[in-house]
């Protein structure tokens, strides 16, 4: 019997990672294929995709970019645990397309140039702007890019049972292909092929479970309706009640202060509206107009997964409370064995009776859970067909390498476009600067892939500081130099200095501890705002040294006035590659 | 109208859009999902607390709705000085 059992398990261990080969093997020779099809031959191929991509290609592209290994991977767990207070993510990481889209989007595209930096120097008339916009450029893309190779490298572990490491050496050469050889043209339609693998990748088993325990299709629906076993309960309500029951807040109320709420909520819109590699994107379509409609669509296509996401939290969490707690660990399903086995779940029988306690009172508490175990274990916690539960490996694979791709190209044309081309050597050939972003491809998917490998201890933090940064630094010298005329470049300079100083200074302080070899308590918090939503306070302070400063100091050119009353009039917008 | 004129009475009208949705933008997330959340979670909808849903589900829905209203008014602006491709 024992034997038997044995074999069976075996069996379909085997068919899941079967499928895991076979779908992540298809979707990767897509990927190569795309990549051969659409080599960049110039530099305006390789930073814009020649500047001609159609507004739903773009968005698309976009929504794939934008949506990382955390989005796909752990936001949803992420949700669960936290309950209401994971609206501050689901909020802050859309409502910065609606920035996007009436504040950035529409006027950097007329602008017409490669990246961001590009913006900040003609429009700042300085090198030093420059210079500080590459700075902030590069920062932000390698903290954020290390993270999603460690994805790589994770999904990679946990599904195919290679090392981490390997996974990250084999991300790393497929990004490099597509990357190096089609640039910007090779990721765009990478993206889009990328866009397609992660939402079927999401939904199928979200919309699965939605059957099952509400029996609604629609998952958004589903988490709002009364539950299918026919006992008239809302799905909501049964889980604030099981919240209760172990000690935790109610799921629909959240513990954290409004303030900070508030604080997170605009640093993360701020901070989406200020990333380069999103705002890139909108480069690279044909006209301003074609900019507006493709952040429209973006949206459209985040939201569908955004708006599943705490549905999925809602139904893993119902899910894995009824499955495990107060169970007897010998009646656990093979699942929980697996997964405690890769240490995202931990079991530790504090009070030696053989049953599961799992509550919020931590010397109590017998249970640990890791977030990304709701998004990887969820097609198995709901015994789904072993396809879908392959189909999850898939998917992280896609959002972790479209995320890597984007930013790699970020750091690239920053190398070989703001720092080689406009200030070390101006003299450089077309094909000289092609050689040179490919090069610095090359050298940014090493460095990513060293830290994917070694990851330094504080890289969870420095991911939260990457949006605190852009929200710093890069959104208010756009919105002004867009919106103010007056703004010079005296005022911009010193803002964005001032900004990201403070947020780095503040992040140190209270997320890494640097300054009193412990992190200092919650409570000593400038009015109670967390170093998350401190990119909010670091914007404002941005915002009133430039608007200062500028005060004191003479207006722009002539030239450069002209320049803003030109993007500002939708006609006229040209080709990307117009120097 | 001059050209100078018509730049300046393109603008001052998409300012105004501009502030008419990111109104509506802050009303939905800042407002119904975090400041007044408590206030409308008396408010039930099916399963939902209305707050709760707000934060979670409905303002990114709006989000998506501003947008494309924005592409709707700023399509027809253009057309209306002329400066549409």
């Amino acid at each position: 019997m024992a034997l038997m059992n044995n074999s069976l398990i075996l069996q379909e261990a085997l068919s899941v990672q079967n499928w895991t080969y076979i779908l992540v093997g298809i979707t990767f020779a897509i990927y190569i294929g795309i990549a051969i099809w659409s080599r960049a031959s110039s530099t305006k191929e390789f930073y814009v995709a020649g500047g001609g991509v159609s507004p739903l290609a773009n968005g698309m592209a976009t929504a794939a970019d934008w949506m990382s290994a955390a989005s796909f991977i752990s936001m949803a767990g992420i949700i669960s645990f936290a309950g209401y207070d994971g609206a501050v993510y689901l909020m802050g990481w859309t409502g910065g397309y609606v920035l996007l889209a009436l504040l950035l989007a529409p006027y950097l595209r007329k602008f017409g140039k490669f990246t961001v930096p590009d913006f900040i120097g003609d429009r700042y008339y300085s090198k030093t702007a420059r210079i500080v916009a590459v700075f902030c450029a590069l920062i932000v893309s390698f903290t954020y890019v290390a993270g999603q190779m460690r994805g790589v490298g994770i999904v990679f572990s946990r599904f195919l049972e290679v090392e981490i490491n390997t996974g990250v050496i084999i991300g790393m050469l497929i990004v490099l292909f597509y990357a190096v050889l089609g640039g910007m043209k090779g990721i765009t339609y990478t993206q889009v092929a990328q866009y397609c693998v992660l939402i079927f990748a999401f939904m199928v088993p979200a919309i699965f479970i939605s059957i099952q325990m509400t029996g609604n299709p629609i998952p958004q629906l589903g988490f709002g309706s009364e539950l299918a076993d026919g006992s008239g309960t809302y799905l909501l309500d049964k889980l604030d009640g099981l919240n209760t029951e172990l000690g935790f807040a109610e799921y629909t109320d959240g513990s954290k202060s409004l303030i900070d709420v508030l604080a997170i909520t605009l640093a993360l819109m701020v901070g989406t509206a200020g990333l380069p590699h999103v705002i890139v994107r909108f480069f690279t379509v044909k006209r301003v107009k074609d900019a507006r409609k493709s952040a429209g669509i973006a949206l459209l296509l985040i939201v569908i997964l955004y708006s599943t996401a705490p549905a999925v939290a809602v139904f893993a969490r119902t899910n894995m409370i009824e499955t495990v707690s107060n169970k007897a660990y010998t009646d656990v399903p093979e699942w929980f064995k697996k997964w405690e086995s890769t240490g995202l779940i931990t079991f530790a029988d504090k009070n030696n009776d053989g049953i599961i306690q799992y509550v919020a009172d931590a010397s109590k508490n017998e249970l640990v859970i890791d977030n990304d175990i709701m998004v990887l274990a969820n097609p198995e916690i709901a015994r789904l067909p072993n396809w879908v539960i392959a189909l999850v490996a898939a998917g992280g694979l896609a959002a972790a390498l479209s995320t890597a791709a984007g930013l790699l190209l970020v750091i690239s044309a920053s190398v070989s476009h703001d720092l080689i081309k406009k200030i070390i050597k101006p003299s450089i050939s077309e094909k000289g600067e092609l050689i040179a972003a490919r090069l610095s491809a090359v050298g940014a998917v090493c460095v990513a892939g060293y830290f994917g490998i070694h990851p330094p201890g504080f890289v969870a933090a420095v991911v939260a500081l990457a949006f605190g940064l852009a929200a710093a630094s890069f959104f208010p010298a756009i919105v002004l130099g867009i919106f103010y005329k007056r703004m010079n470049k005296e005022g911009a300079i010193a803002g964005m200095i001032v900004g990201i100083v403070a947020m780095l200074l503040y992040m140190i302080k209270y997320k890494m501890g640097w300054f009193d070899d412990v992190v200092p308590d919650k409570s000593e918090w400038w009015y109670g705002i967390s170093p998350e939503g401190f990119g909010t306070v670091a914007m404002l302070l941005n915002f009133m040294v430039s608007i200062t400063i500028m005060k004191f100091t003479k207006a722009p050119p002539k030239e450069v006035q002209e320049i803003v009353e030109n993007i500002r009039i939708p006609s006229g917008a040209g080709d990307a590659s117009k120097h | 109208m001059t050209d100078k004129a018509k730049r300046k009475a393109y603008w001052k009208e998409n300012i105004r859009y501009v502030l008419i949705l990111l109104a509506i933008w802050f009303l939905v997330s800042y407002g119904a999902g975090i400041m007044f959340k408590d206030a409308l979670d008396e408010i039930k909808i099916g399963g939902f607390k209305l707050g709760f849903w707000f934060a979670q589900q409905g303002s990114m829905y709006v989000f998506v709705i501003l947008i494309f209203v924005y592409v709707r008014l700023m399509n027809k602006l253009d057309k209306k000085y002329g400066f549409d491709e």
